[in-house]
Order: structure tokens, then sequence, then C-alpha cells
């Protein structure tokens, strides 16, 4: 459970004022926007290749211009996520999101 | 038609997305001319039914393991990949591609449909759910789309049986004319192309779909309450607790019958024998061994019925969804959710249905854990000691037998956690599998589709467990009978069997636990199944056979045993591997012995630990 905890400071982290450049793992219930990049380091070492997590995800229809929106975060740790991607819903955990870059959208 | 392909039955493959309706479409199809079974040397499993062309000619119709991209990560993804490419082995490559999509859903299919096409087998796309797509005021260029993805365009409704027949027709005539067939050019595809395909994919939406005029908002609504962080987990909760509710109240009629109706035959079939090996071969081997493991199928039928229940409405990924993090602080996957579930009503299917769980680590810590849940077959022998050692008193209001049982139940859960924990720190300390996955649309579940998917599901637990358990029944049958007392003894007869003799054997060795002669030698055929010790202890302290023996067992064990003794036994019970059924099914599921070996060496050592360190404390207590 090392994971909620060491979550905590990097979502209290997150800008009040919305808009501006982020990693999807950072974003709050009800924050929407674009995604403006997929792949690259998750920054934790028990992640996949970043390469297959990058294929990964653009297979599950995160890709470059889709517009999303956070649905749901669970109970521990906001761990994990319900994103709406486009027309579908995808879930994922926090880990994972942080190779998703997103443009969020002004308030 | 004097074409050899025309003559002989084609051979047609449904391939798509998990939810697009695939199952849905190949029972249509096929009815109830369906096989299960497994793929040559994989656990997958292969489901095949059968289905006549206009023309009279047959038609194999395979059912692939759904699937986003034929670029595969689980064993599941590997046969679908395998089998489209016509490299499994044993198997032959299918004529035609049947590619379901559903089709208020377009995007992701078209990227696996443009995949397909690289792998050129003749492919017909059928558009499923297509009342749900006009209901919406959804609007697809059908000919242009057709056109795009060159290859004919079915629209269907699987559950109301709409298309079908022009499907068949149009994959019949695919078949024999091979339209759009060609050299296989497909390789897995690196990022930069699978963007190239979401932006050919997004082209071909945008020219042939126009959005929704009515887009389904319920779906929304519903999961704001059932993903709610806490009132979702509380709907799960109690969705849980009808569950086991239902499972161990509604099956318990039925197990009467089923147990009657095998104790009837036994009795019939004793009558008819002549008294003596043979007979006893049957009756006290065959039919009681079988009877002991098809009791459980009510619960089993109950239990997959709301499985099915859920999984086909939606739900069961939003359960993945709200367990996730519980689970994946013990390093589960929260797909594990639902093998381990099952797991309370029998481990067999549980470890049967972890094929769901993509990565082999995952897969395998599950199965491992799987049978730490508490299954129904051990409540028999933990009524028989908590009724015969707890005293009925009250403890904060609660009753104490009662707190007794939730006890066992929590230490199997929380060891089931802690071992995992243990597997994943120690032995697989390397990367964590992603959990993603699509949340779908909420659908009603079609109540002929859940039919015939339980029917399937309880077949496959008859076969199997059938296959895997005679064998195993009848050896312990053989240990506990040969060879036969001496003249004039005294002893009950299974004191001289080999079953006995281990039992003496390894005695000295559960003496430190507390266990005396008699219950290290009912534990050997307690191996069949963990409520056959009851039996068997039945049998070692010679008490009649009857009805009656349960009751009249419980008195005089409290006489024999100490309450420290009593209280290891309960322990052994919460962790030992008394059950060959459940080693043999590891077996098969994981394709060697070398699985099955570990879980019954862990298991043992740390029942043997429990039961060591629940005697000492409890005679240190005074309860020696």
């Amino acid at each position: 459970m090392s994971d909620a905890l060491s979550l905590a400071p990097e979502i209290a982290a997150i800008p009040a004022a919305r808009g501006g450049e982020g990693p999807l793992s950072r974003a709050r219930k009800g924050q929407r926007g674009v995604i403006v990049r997929v792949g690259g380091e998750t920054g934790r070492s028990e992640s996949i290749d970043p390469e297959e997590l990058e294929r990964r995800l653009l297979e599950m229809g995160f890709v470059e211009g889709a517009v999303f929106e956070v649905l749901h975060e669970g109970l521990f740790g906001r761990d994990p996520i319900a994103v709406r991607i486009d027309d579908m819903r995808v879930a994922l955990r926090r880990r994972e999101a942080a190779a998703v870059t997103v443009q969020f959208e002004e308030a | 038609m004097t074409d050899t392909a025309a003559v002989r039955p084609a051979r047609l493959a449904l391939v798509g997305n998990p939810n697009s309706g695939k199952t849905a479409l190949f029972n249509a199809l096929t009815g109830s001319r369906q096989k299960v079974a497994n793929y040559a040397g994989v656990t997958v499993e292969r489901k095949e039914g059968v289905l006549t062309l206009p023309g009279g000619r047959g038609a194999h119709v395979l059912d692939l393991p759904g699937t986003y991209s034929l670029r595969a990560r689980s064993p599941d993804e590997v046969v679908t990949r395998d089998a489209v490419l016509g490299r499994l082995s044993g198997e032959q490559a299918p004529d035609v591609l049947i590619c379901v999509a559903d089709a208020t859903n377009l995007r992701l299919v078209l990227r696996l449909v443009l995949e397909l096409k690289q792998v050129g087998r003749p492919f017909v796309l059928a558009l499923n759910m297509f009342d749900i797509a006009q209901r919406q005021g959804l609007r697809i260029d059908l000919e242009r789309l057709s056109a795009e993805i060159g290859a004919p365009i079915v629209t269907t409704v699987a559950t109301r049986k709409r298309g079908l027949e022009e499907l068949v027709a149009k994959a019949d005539a695919l078949s024999v004319s091979h339209a759009g067939e060609h050299e296989n050019v497909w390789r897995e595809p690196t990022a930069a192309e699978i963007r190239a395909a979401h932006r050919e994919a997004q082209r071909i939406v945008k020219a042939c779909v126009r959005p929704p005029e009515r887009p389904d908002t319920v779906t929304g609504k519903v999961d704001a309450v059932l993903l709610h962080p806490v009132a979702g987990l509380a709907i799960l909760g109690l969705l849980l607790f009808v569950m086991f509710q239902a499972v161990f109240t509604w099956a318990e009629p039925l197990m009467g019958l089923i147990e009657a109706g095998f104790a009837a035959l036994s009795a019939g079939v004793a009558a008819v024998l002549p008294h003596g090996l043979f007979q006893s071969l049957i009756t006290d081997g065959l039919i009681a061994g079988v009877g002991s493991v098809l009791v459980f199928l009510p619960q089993i039928v109950i239990l997959f019925f709301f499985i099915l229940v859920l999984e086909d409405s939606g739900y069961m990924t939003r359960a993945a969804f709200l367990m996730d993090k519980i689970m994946g602080g013990a390093g589960l996957h929260g797909r594990a959710f639902i093998p381990l579930l099952s797991s309370f009503a029998c481990a067999i299917p549980g470890i049967m249905s972890t094929r769901v769980i993509d990565n082999k680590h995952d897969r395998l810590t599950t199965i491992l854990v799987a049978p730490l849940m508490t299954c129904s077959a051990r409540i028999p022998v933990y009524t028989l000691i908590i009724a015969a050692f707890i005293p009925h008193t009250k403890v904060w209001g609660l009753s104490l037998p009662g707190l007794v049982m939730f006890g066992l139940y929590a230490s199997g859960i929380v060891s089931a956690l802690l071992v995992s924990f243990v597997i994943r720190k120690i032995f697989w300390r390397g990367t964590v599998e992603p959990f993603m996955m699509e949340l779908p649309t909420y659908r009603w579940p079609e109540p002929r589709n859940v039919l015939m998917n339980l029917w399937t599901r309880a077949r496959i637990f008859i076969e199997r467990a059938g296959r895997i358990i005679l064998p195993l029944m009848v050896l312990v049958w053989a240990l506990s009978t040969f060879p036969y007392p001496p003249e004039g003894a005294t002893g009950p007869a299974i004191d001289y069997s080999f079953a006995g003799r281990i039992g003496h054997f390894i005695a000295p060795l559960m003496q430190p636990i507390g266990f005396n002669w008699q219950m290290t030698v009912a534990l050997i055929p307690g191996f069949a199944a963990r409520e056959v010790a009851v039996a068997a202890l039945g049998t070692v302290y010679a008490v009649g056979g009857d009805n009656e023996a349960g009751t009249n067992l419980g008195v005089l064990l409290s006489h024999q045993w100490s309450l420290a003794t009593a209280l290891s036994f309960l322990a052994w019970y919460v962790f030992a591997p008394q059950c060959a059924a459940t080693l043999g099914v590891v077996k098969r599921e994981t394709n060697g012995w070398l699985w099955p070996a570990v879980m019954f060496l862990y298991m043992t050592s740390l029942a043997y630990l429990a039961s060591f360190v629940t005697y000492h404390v409890a005679v240190a207590m005074g309860a020696g």
C-alpha cells in the first residue's frame, strides 16, 4: 500500500487553477482536456517497459488528440481512475496514467 | 462447385474486441451444437460449434478469445493471433474470419479490422448490437464503410437472431470466392504504426459514422452510484453478501437431493452386486467419490449464474475497478477477484477461471492462493469440531461458535492476501502488470445467453472434475482398503490398510501439533476431499456409518480430544492442501507437476506451522 502514500502528495500538488500541461496521473475527478503525448517513462521502477506501455496505452485508445474526462476515482489513494476517452470508458491505475501527458481544459 | 473447398466443411472463426457480443453471436449461430476443449498444449479454452450453410455444406465455427489487437499479450490473445494467422499447431487456418464489432463503439474495432486486412484472409464485418445503435440514432454509411475496409458488412442483433442468415451467406460466399485473399503481410505494429492506424480509423469513422442523436446516458448515471468510492464498495459488499446467501441457502435442498440420490444409488448397487471387493470399489470408491464432488454442483451453478449475469451486464469490470487497490496492495491483479470469489464455493472452478488474468505471474499467484479461500468442503469439518468443542456462549453479544466460524473464514482470506504479498515481494519482484480495461456500456443480460453459458460451465466442471477426480478416488479407496485386516483382527479395517500404515508412520511427525494416530490415519482418505475426513474419523473411531454418526462422532471426539487438539485440527484445515482434485486441476492448468508440488509444500508447511502454534498456545493457556 506504499503506492497510496506516495501518491497523496503528488495529487495534493495539483494546482487549484486549472489549465496547463501535466501527466494524466495527477488529474482529479471531473477534469477534462486533450491528450497531447503518450509514452515515456512513468518514473516508477515497477512499471513495464516504456515502449510496451506506450503501445498498450495506444491500443486502449489513449492517443494524441483524443479528448478525455476523469469520471471516477477509487477510494484508496484515489486510485485507480476511470477515464472517458472520446466515446469509451477505460479504467487504469495512476501508475500507468503517468505515461500520458495531457493539456487540461481551462475551468 | 467442383472446388474441393466447397465440399469439405468451411472453417469460420469469430474475432473481435471484448464486450462486442461475440460469444452471444457464437451462441446464436451454433445453438447447442458446441464443443468446449483446450487448444493443444495450452490451457486456453477452445470453443467450436457447427452450423449448416445455405447450400447444405457444413461449417465449423471457432469462437476466438476477445482482443483489441493481434499483438498478443495473454495466452488467450496468443491463441487468437496464431489462429488468425493459421500458425496454431494442430489447427488449420480459418477460411473466413468473422470480425464482430459493437456497432455503437466502432473506433477501436476498426484498428483491429485494419490489422486483419493485413493478414490477407477473407473476412466479413458483423456490426453487432445494431438495434442499440439505431435506438441511439447512430447513422452508419454501410456502403462507404464496406468500401473503406474492403470487406462485406452485415448488421446483426445476436440476441434477437437478426442478420444471422445474411452473415452466414456472406461468409459462405467468401469461402468459395476467396475475395480479398492475399499474402499475409501482418507483423507486430510499432507505436508509430498504431498511431497511424488510429488516424486511419478516425478518418473512416468521421467519413462513415454520424454521431448518435441520443447517446447512452444511463451508463454514466448508473456508474455515478456503482463506482462511487464509498457507495460503490458498499453495494459491492451487499451484492457479495446476497451471492453468498444464495450459494449456501438455495443450494442446500438440491445438495440434499444429490446426496440422497447417491446414497440410494450406492445402496441399490450394493443390493445387486455380491458383497466383496468389486462392490466396495463401486460403492465406496466410485459412487461415493463422484458424489462427494458432484454435491457441489448446485453451489457452483448458482455462483456461476451470478458471475455470468454480472459479466454480461458489464458490472464485473466495475467490481475489478473497485477491488483493484485492495487486491493490488497484496500483489494481486484486480481481475483475480472473480477466481478468488468462486473459490469460496470450490477451488476447482476458481482455478479454472483464472484464465481471465493476462499475466502469467499474476495468474500463478492467484492459482496458488485460491485454495486458501474457505471452500464449502471445509464446512462439514468446521461444523463438526465447532459443535463438539466450542461452548454455546455469547461473547460481546455474539455467539461464540459463529465467531469461531467467522474467524476461520477470515484467516483464510487474510492468509491468502499475505501469501500473495510474499510471493510478489520475494519471487516476482520485477514489474507490475498494468491494470487497464474498458468499462463497457451497461446492458440487460440476455436470459437465453446466460443459460447457455451456464450450461457450458456446468458441463466443463462435470467433465473435467470427473476426469481428474475419478482416478484419484479409486487410488484413495485402494489405499484405504488394501491390504485386508488379518483374521481375528479387532481394530477397524482401515487401521491395517496402506492408509492406516501411512497414518501410523507419520503419526510421530504430527504429535508435536497435538494429533493422535486416529486423526493422522483419517487425514489420508481425507485427501480425496476435505469433508471425507469426517467420515474417515467415524471409520477410525468405529462409529456406525449412519446419519447419526455426525452427532455421535462429535460427542465421542469431545471426550477423546483436548480442546487444544481440536483447535489445532481446525487450524490444520484452514491451510492444509487436503484435496487431491484441486492439485489435479492445478497440474492441468499449469501443464506440469511443478506448481501443484509448490502448492502442496507451502500449504502443508503453513498448516503445520499454524497447528503447531495453535496447539502450543492453547496448551499454555490450559486447554491441553
